[in-house]
């Protein structure tokens, strides 16, 4: 009944085994170990004896209206009367199908739908209850399962197009599991992994186990986690720290958002795994503020297994004492850099030191402490339980596992993917994201945050790990994906980066405070139209590309921390490939695309224009002219290009180009 | 460690920078943040240097050699880097030089011209910030400042007062104090630690020639001068003299020509000091209250227990500082003397220290009526006058200081250096308590700039534990540790900047061993060779009590020399 893998209950002893008993059954004198196998059996949710409904209400969901969706079902079943229960879970990945809401009717396979708005519920819960399967068609898919009875014509989730071609360890319980239910998380097989290590393993055990397993830091460094928790180990300390970096950052990623919104115990156990290993016995995780329903399931998720004895002194009875302490940052990106991130924790302010010394040498209080972010502590359990060649076995070369994806931008299926390493980008994109939104052609996808770079159509075939990502001037990142297509100007993508890079430089040294703040500024001058230069601006658009390669060689090189370092990333991976677009911008004066809005020029078409005389009355700037009845024309000099003309244009006769 | 710097084998201790290492081998690599004796920050990236086999430079600051390591400290490579850093800096600088009162003096404007800085690379976008004039001993020009860290860290490292730091980020990053205020509104306490090593004109003294010039000119008024003890040791390296020379008498010449009627020592007063305090001190002893004593001359300790430990401010020596008696002195007894009306004195210092600034304008130090001092410079400021006057200073002929408030003993001279004071104090008090003048003589064990010296001293069966601080980490050490219990002493003696005034925040900028060293071994050198070595050997103080004070601690000497300490808040 457990796939095969080891139980929690054979661990349990003593002390932590009344600590279980009393949580799971409270009020029974003496449980026998099978009513606790049958109390753990209930609380995996496998079957339901009563109907039950799962709300997507992670971020996603809440932002796409969850709130209201509940509402209505609470509506709908009030007029109802059964038992019934509603469950808010994370989010599964589809995004853009929030708000989804499953139905797990008694008997039955649970099934999902998506988009359910409040005017969606009725039907559909309804139609459920009675026995209507046109209904059916609305469904997105649905869970399998031993032996319920399958819906007929539904799709099982592993063969919808989302789902199929990915490899979910991180995520698999994320959007299905109650994210406040210690219970099921433990009936899920939870924290036997933890119990296995504590009770079988020894620190160098696990860490070469982890190493063997090929994982690296998935917080965009890539470095060995075994070898980084060795390191750790092997230095010998009063204290030790361990850190779970969850200051997502970068502008359109939210993989470790989802992961501590829909499964926090999964890094939870990941991260007392971790410490045990370092021999550590305080943690921090560092969230960010803006996160506040992962922060409330954390708190929540830690205060459950201090009741549960799994968290405290002598976890497990195995004499391994932990605290794990919340620590939310302000929000800065810099301090996602290591060593900035361990000054925030310090109370000071949020810059990098040099290295060496190394954190897993000298870093939170000058102990020896490791970082390593959500996703690479998610993956440990699954390690644990399964071993290092199951781990190994899945990806290419250098790179094993899976890598969670966010994917943003102009994209159909905006949303989290888990894919084994080794897919290729085109993979993502079009099989499982459903390529370009509105069937607009693809330009490009930005991978790595801003400081990785772009991956063009020409490079979407080729297989996504560490290295063949950097060969082609982008890096994994931590995971985010923003896709760009043809509406896009490359200019603009670099500028919004630069922008948000130099704004976001701690300042502390000169190469990327200043040399951010000159790219940014070289940015700006071409794409700025005539008529708002001022002094020397339009000597400098020359002047300042030609810069531009000295600038990023000199930041390159010699900028403190990696967000330096990799800082002039989104400038020259975009004039890697999209040179002819900057060319545009400096020496036409043209954005292709029609982004750039000061370099825009409207235009009247005069077969077109019958001279109704409206655009010029709209005009703001008095820039157009011309007599009623005959053709018009825009004076480009006094064109502030608000773009009212087209607007109210009822002959299509303007144009911008 | 066997180490290659620029194709030259060298064999180099292990454990040290690769810029330690460049320096014991006399290669000069610039840095604009570095600061001996501090962790290293590698903000300023100036110092990056080219090891083989490694991708990107390095910063030489931070990175310990290793067995085999090759260095290029000036390939092309590192260089070009050197100056795009730089160029990149001047980038967001006001560069206005020539109105800069660090013109000469300046580090940026040195690498620039090291580096062969000749067209504005960049456009410039300077962001002009607000000049911050709030405090009577400092300016702060944030618009010039390169956030190279080096002023937080000593203030926050060094002196543990943390009156600035980092605000905002990226290229709106700027160094002030809480909630932006004024510094006036902080806890600084005017060391002026941060304008010594500030490598541009973003801290400076606030400058009062001006106020002085205008004096000196008011046909109404008598202007009379005093000057520290460690300015006649200090002011000869502005003027091409040895480090370390002591040019009294030619300064003494000097203020005369700018004009000054009366040119006096503060080392005369510094020997009032001695007297009052030495009877303090053997007073609270033989009463066994308010011990330890701690000493009260150094300003910038004073607004520090203010701030940070007002339960120690009972323990401090009531005594004012020897610039502030002197100044009680001038206007309320040398002006009887004379017959001159104090109304009409103008009276002037010339201090190592910023924090005397702020000193001369606090409410306590007025008596009768008038303000002991109306105005003080600081050791910069005094060379920035002789040059406006164009006064060639060794070719002057030395001259002798006014009577009666000129004459001095080489203790009080011996205030400019950490356990100066000390020992200038021990030596009077070993006379009182035994009236024994070979008890106490040198005091070897308080000659160094260590920051904490410890020292039991047993005077005729009274044993006498003192230590000796210099540097406000360190005298937050020993607070600490007295009032954890850890520690007893009954003297203490503290000066707020490490190695004492020698090494004030109005000393000529930078913070170089050498020259400190120097000027420390010439007032040794001074004690050493003069014949009243003592405070109560001083004639002219002998007479002052004869015929004015009556005794140390008389009520006339708490009238004019003694003050008191509030409270104070302030972030």
């Amino acid at each position: 009944m457990n796939n095969g893998l080891p139980s929690i209950d054979k661990y349990l002893i003593g002390s932590s085994l009344e600590y279980f008993n009393s949580c799971l059954l409270p009020g029974v004198l003496n449980p026998t170990s099978k009513d606790i196998a049958e109390k753990l059996e209930t609380l995996k949710n496998d079957s339901v004896d009563k109907p039950y409904f799962f709300i997507g209400a992670g971020t996603c969901g809440l932002g796409a209206g969850a709130i209201h969706t509940e509402k209505a079902l609470l509506n709908v079943l009030k007029n109802h009367k059964f038992d019934y229960e509603i469950i808010k879970v994370g989010c599964i990945g589809l995004c853009f199908a929030e708000p989804i809401m499953d139905v797990f009717l008694p008997g039955k396979n649970r099934l999902s739908f998506g988009n359910v708005t409040p005017d969606k519920v009725e039907p559909i819960v309804l139609a459920l209850l009675q026995d209507d399967q046109t209904i059916l068609s609305q469904a997105l898919f649905q869970y399998p399962s031993l032996n319920l009875k399958a819906w007929q014509e539904v799709p099982f989730i592993n063969d919808y197009p989302f789902f199929k071609k990915q490899k979910r360890i991180v995520l698999n319980q994320c959007g299905i599991i109650n994210p406040l239910s210690i219970g099921q998380y433990i009936a899920q097989n939870g924290y036997s992994a933890l119990a296995k290590t504590l009770k079988e393993m020894t620190p160098i055990e696990v860490c070469n186990i982890i190493e063997n397993s090929g994982l690296k830091g998935r917080g965009g460094g890539g470095f060995s986690t075994g070898k980084k928790w060795k390191f750790a180990l092997n230095t010998p300390s009063d204290q030790k720290y361990f850190i779970c970096n969850a200051d997502e950052g970068d502008p359109g990623a939210f993989m470790d958002r989802a992961v501590v919104e829909g499964d926090p115990h999964k890094l939870l156990e990941g991260l007392i795994i971790a410490a045990y290993a370092i021999q550590a016995t305080k943690a921090y995780i560092y969230i960010r503020a803006e996160y506040p329903l992962a922060i409330a399931h954390l708190e929540k998720a830690i205060n459950d297994l201090y009741k549960w004895k799994i968290l405290g002194s002598n976890i497990f009875d195995s004499g391994f004492d932990l605290d794990i302490i919340i620590k939310k940052g302000a929000g800065a990106f810099v301090c996602g850099e290591e060593t900035a991130l361990i000054h925030s924790i310090e109370g000071k302010r949020g810059m990098p030191r040099p290295r060496p010394p190394f954190p897993a040498v000298s870093g939170l209080h000058g102990k020896p402490s490791v970082i390593n972010n959500v996703e690479t502590l998610a993956n440990i359990s699954s390690i644990i339980l399964k071993g290092s060649d199951w781990f190994n076995s899945m990806g290419n070369n250098n790179s094993k596992g899976t890598k969670v994806f966010a994917l943003s931008g102009k994209i159909k299926n905006t949303g989290l993917v888990e894919v084994p390493m080794g897919i290729t980008m085109r993979e993502i994109i079009f099989d499982i994201g459903g390529g370009p939104k509105n069937n607009k052609l693809f330009k490009a996808v930005q991978i790595g945050g801003p400081s990785g770079g772009c991956v063009t159509d020409e490079n979407l075939n080729i297989e996504i790990d560490y290295d063949s990502l950097k060969t082609i001037g982008a890096m994994m990142g931590s995971g985010g994906l923003v896709v760009m297509d043809e509406d896009n100007c490359m200019v603009d993508v670099a500028k919004f980066f630069m922008d948000f890079i130099q704004r976001e430089s701690c300042g502390k040294c000169i190469p990327c405070r200043e040399g951010t703040k000159q790219m940014q500024n070289i940015l700006e001058k071409i794409t700025r139209g005539r008529i708002s230069e001022k002094g020397n601006d339009a000597l400098d658009r020359f002047k300042g590309i030609l810069q531009l390669e000295e600038l990023s060689n000199t930041i390159k090189e010699t900028s403190l921390c990696g967000l330096g370092q990799s800082a002039p990333n989104p400038i020259l991976s975009t004039l890697k490939y999209f040179r002819n677009e900057y060319e545009a911008h400096i020496f036409d004066r043209r954005c292709p695309s029609g982004v750039c809005i000061e370099l825009v020029n409207f235009e009247i078409l005069e077969e077109k224009c019958i001279g109704c005389t409206l655009c010029a009355k709209k005009c703001p700037s008095a820039a157009i002219k011309g007599s009623p009845k005959a053709p018009h024309y825009i004076n480009n000099e006094k064109c502030i290009k608000c773009g009212q003309c087209l607007k109210v244009c009822k002959f299509g006769a303007i144009i911008k180009n | 460690m066997k180490i290659e710097i620029n194709n030259q084998s060298l064999n180099m201790p292990a454990g040290i920078s690769i810029l330690d290492a460049c320096k014991s081998a006399n290669i000069n690599i610039p840095t604009l943040c570095y600061l001996e004796d501090l962790f290293p920050s590698g903000s300023c990236r100036m110092c990056v240097v080219e090891i083989a086999g490694v991708k990107n430079l390095v910063t030489s600051c931070s990175t310990q050699i290793t067995e085999g390591m090759k260095i290029s400290t000036h390939s092309n490579r590192v260089i070009a880097a050197r100056k795009s850093i730089l160029e990149l800096l001047l980038s967001n600088h006001p560069d206005d030089c020539l109105y800069c009162d660090k013109n000469n003096a300046c580090e940026l404007q040195n690498l620039s011209a090291e580096l062969g800085v000749r067209n504005r690379n960049f456009s410039k976008r300077l962001i002009e910030k607000e000049i911050d004039k709030s405090s009577p001993s400092l300016i702060r020009d944030p618009s010039k400042c390169i956030l190279c860290g080096r002023c937080v860290r000593v203030c926050e490292e060094r002196q543990t007062v943390s009156a600035i730091s980092f605000i905002k980020r990226g290229s709106q990053t700027k160094v002030t104090t809480a909630f932006d205020g004024g510094l006036n509104t902080s806890n600084c306490i005017n060391c002026g630690q941060c304008a010594m090593v500030c490598p541009t004109g973003a801290i400076v003294e606030k400058n009062n020639i001006k106020d002085v010039l205008a004096a000196l000119s008011d046909k109404n008024k008598v202007v009379v001068v005093q000057h520290a003890p460690a300015i006649s040791v200090t002011l000869g390296e502005l003027f091409g003299f040895k480090q370390g020379s002591d040019v009294n008498g030619q300064m003494t010449a000097a203020l005369r020509k700018m004009g000054f009627q009366f040119v006096f020592e503060t080392s005369f007063s510094a020997d009032v000091t001695i007297m009052e305090e030495a009877s303090e001190l053997v007073d609270r002893i033989k009463k066994g209250e308010r011990l330890p004593l701690m000493t009260s001359c150094s300003p910038g300790w004073i607004k520090f227990v203010e701030h940070f430990y007002p339960e120690f401010l009972n323990n401090l020596s009531s005594c004012k500082s020897p610039q502030q008696m002197m100044g009680a002195l001038i206007k309320n007894y040398w002006a009887f003397k004379k017959n001159i009306n104090p109304r009409d004195i103008y009276s002037v210092s010339i201090m190592p220290c910023t924090a005397k600034k702020f000193e001369a304008g606090r409410a306590e130090m007025v008596t009768g009526g008038f303000a002991d001092i109306d105005a003080v410079l600081t050791t910069r400021e005094l060379a920035k006058m002789i040059n406006m006057f164009n006064i060639n200073l060794s070719k002057l002929k030395p001259e002798d200081a006014d009577d009666p408030l000129g004459e001095h003993s080489s203790a009080a001279k011996l205030f400019g250096v950490t356990g100066g004071v000390a020992e200038a104090a021990l030596r009077t008090a070993a006379f009182l308590i035994t009236n024994d003048d070979s008890k106490v003589q040198e005091i070897r064990e308080y000659r160094d700039l260590e920051g904490i010296k410890e020292l039991t001293l047993n005077i005729d069966g009274i044993t006498l534990k003192t230590v000796v601080v210099s540097g406000l980490s360190n005298a937050r050490m020993v607070l600490d540790d007295i009032k954890r219990g850890i520690k007893q002493y009954h003297f203490i003696e503290v000066m707020t900047c490490p190695g004492g005034c020698i090494a004030g925040g109005g000393q000529p900028f930078g913070l170089d061993k050498d020259r400190i060293v120097a000027r420390m071994k010439a007032l040794y050198h001074i004690d050493k060779n003069e014949k009243i070595r003592k405070s109560h050997h001083n004639k002219d103080v002998v007479k002052l009590y004869e015929e004015f004070l009556m005794h140390p601690l008389s009520h006339k000497s708490h009238e004019l020399l003694h003050t008191k300490y509030k409270p104070r808040t302030g972030y």
